[in-house]
């Protein structure tokens, strides 16, 4: 075990030194005058006196492939090359896109995000890696970024995006890309990009779909995410990839059309219209805004929708006749938290009704008669259960009708138990067992008061923290 | 697009589609065949405030109908697209049905 430990230690410690080595690199070039970005100093004449080409020898060699693609071109690499973008969320999303975006050849990629990486992230967040568990997730894409593309300038951003830090952040860059997991995130990429005239790509992944949009394009004509989602949803019916899942491809390839619509946004020199330009019809500035919509499980997976421009009277943009929204608002008066909500834990049980995992641990030990009910969805179930516990998934609570045939809920029926043997109830941290422990005294099988119906309190992970540390998932 | 109004009998079929998570309240089942009377109670048009009523009244098995609708409104967060257009450009919840219409409820996403 020392063995592991130690060399843990050492591989932390030569990332840091290769991570320091990295920055002093990218100091020194920055400080060699007329090699701009370049790194090409011994083998061409690259730079200096007699090169003649508006990019540099390296530069040809890297991106040529995508240079000859038709109408990208030369001006489409130099529109890349000078563009400053900046991704907020180095996740499922944000590590794809990144990569692609550092390998186009970005002149200066910004990333933001206040978490370090986990084991879990893995199996999407591409440009992580196991020895970089640990590491602050900017730090460890910038380590990943500079390998694939150590032309280009990084700024990592180790922090949450904020009412307070966005401006300052934001301002530095001339495209946003919102990589993040939460509608209180998405609200204030939105809100800033508009109040900053920045165009903003924004796209989302949970289990099997996805969804992408760019918004605010170009700034202050297209619609921003207010004018499509004025209202949050309620926020128990926000569920993220930690709890639902999410399998890696479907946000890998959410991250990837992000950078392509950024790609395409730059080549165009989208991001350079400003906001105020000529409006006089005659342009086609305003373009269809589509949403595209990825269903992998579909028989068609990919759907493009067509969808509605800007909302008179948006609370962020105005809708184009005077914007409601202030830098100096968001900033002091704005509480994305509040605006979307707080899932309040679920309280249907009183106190008496609901049992420790001690307690449980104990009726188990003594094979006192009872059942305990494991409603989580069955892929969680699979994974570990308390033994003798039985699966019948939340959804099949909340699906059934009134009057539909109790005796089908569980295997077996309630028949077979004694009438007075309790029904004790668990899940993963103690909501939903209260809505299904309630449910069935609704539904009459308490008769009246005989048989105990409970949960425990705390769910598998109360177990997990008090009972059996070995559970190797809740 | 479907132009048919309607059949003899009166009687719109519509594609209704459930995404991004919302099949589950639906039997897990993403695509329905519906068949609507073309007139509602009032013998005016039925309109799509009609179909989430019957979807909520005759479709959805799960008791969950909060997910679905808040208020007699559609909830915050989903999506409905009327063949492949957002409802907004189409008239929202007074859209007036048509026989062959594809009705999508896509419930909107923020993982990433």
């Amino acid at each position: 075990m020392d063995k592991i430990e130690n060399l843990k230690r050492e591989i932390a410690q030569r990332e840091a030194e290769l991570q320091d080595l990295r920055k002093q690199l990218a100091e020194a070039e920055a400080e060699t005058p007329s090699v701009e970005n370049g790194r090409d100093t011994t083998t061409s004449q690259s730079g200096g006196e007699g090169w003649k080409w508006p990019l540099e020898e390296h530069e040809y060699e890297r991106y040529s492939r995508q240079m000859i693609v038709p109408n990208f071109g030369l001006q489409g690499q130099l529109n890349i090359k000078n563009a400053k973008v900046l991704l907020v969320g180095a996740g499922g999303l944000g590590c794809p896109a990144a990569a692609y975006l550092a390998g186009a050849g970005v002149g200066t990629l910004g990333l933001v995000d206040g978490d370090a990486v986990e084991v879990s992230n893995l199996h999407r967040q591409v440009a992580h890696s196991t020895a970089r568990v640990g590491m602050m997730k900017v730090d460890s894409a910038v380590a990943y970024l500079q390998g694939l593309n150590p032309t280009i300038t990084y700024r990592a951003h180790a922090t949450h995006l904020t009412p307070q830090n966005a401006e300052g952040i934001v301002s530095q860059y001339d495209l946003v890309l919102d990589c993040t997991d939460h509608p209180t995130s998405r609200y204030l990429i939105s809100d800033i990009c508009v109040l900053l005239s920045k165009p903003l790509v924004s796209a989302s992944a949970f289990q099997t779909s996805g969804q992408l949009i760019v918004l605010n394009s170009p700034p202050g004509k297209g619609p921003c995410y207010r004018c499509v989602f004025p209202k949050p949803p309620p926020p128990e019916s926000v569920v993220g990839c930690g709890e639902g899942g999410i399998v890696g491809p479907v946000v890998g390839v959410m991250g990837v059309l992000q950078a392509l619509e950024a790609i395409k946004l730059l080549v165009r020199g989208d991001h350079r219209r400003l906001k105020n330009a000529p409006a006089d019809g005659t342009e086609e500035d305003v373009k269809q805004v589509g949403m595209l919509l990825f269903s992998a499980m579909a028989d068609m997976p990919f759907r493009t929708v067509r969808m509605r421009g800007k909302r008179q009277g948006c609370f962020a943009c105005g809708g184009g006749d005077g914007s409601a929204l202030t830098l100096t608002e968001l900033k002091t008066s704005l509480d994305y938290v509040q605006f979307c909500g707080i899932n309040e834990p679920v309280k249907l049980l009183r106190p008496e009704e609901r049992i420790s995992v001690a307690e449980y641990e104990r009726i188990a030990r003594e094979k006192r008669a009872h059942v305990l009910l494991d409603v989580r969805e069955k892929e969680h179930f699979e994974l570990c259960s308390i033994p003798g516990s039985v699966n019948v998934p939340i959804s099949r609570f909340t699906a059934r009708r009134e009057g539909a045939e109790l005796e089908d809920l569980i295997p077996g029926g309630f028949a077979v138990l004694p009438p007075d043997a309790p029904i004790y109830v668990v899940c993963r941290v103690g909501n939903d067992s209260q809505i299904a422990a309630r449910k069935l005294k609704d539904w009459g099988l308490d008769r009246d008061g005989e048989r105990f119906i409970g949960d425990v309190f705390g769910g598998l992970r109360a177990w997990k923290d008090g009972v059996d540390p070995s559970l190797p998932f809740i | 697009m479907a132009s048919a109004a309607a059949d003899d009998a009166g009687h719109l079929t519509l594609d209704v589609e459930f995404s991004g998570g919302l099949e589950m309240l639906f039997s897990d089942q993403r695509r329905h065949s519906l068949v609507l009377p073309a007139k509602d109670q009032d013998g005016k048009p039925s309109t799509i405030a009609y179909l989430i009523h019957h979807l909520c009244e005759h479709v959805m098995k799960d008791s969950r109908k909060e997910l679905f609708v808040l208020q007699d409104h559609l909830r915050p967060g989903i999506l409905v697209l009327i063949n492949d257009a957002d409802w907004e450009l189409e008239g929202e919840e007074e859209y007036e049905l048509k026989s062959g219409d594809n009705i999508l409820f896509v419930s909107t996403l923020h993982g990433g």
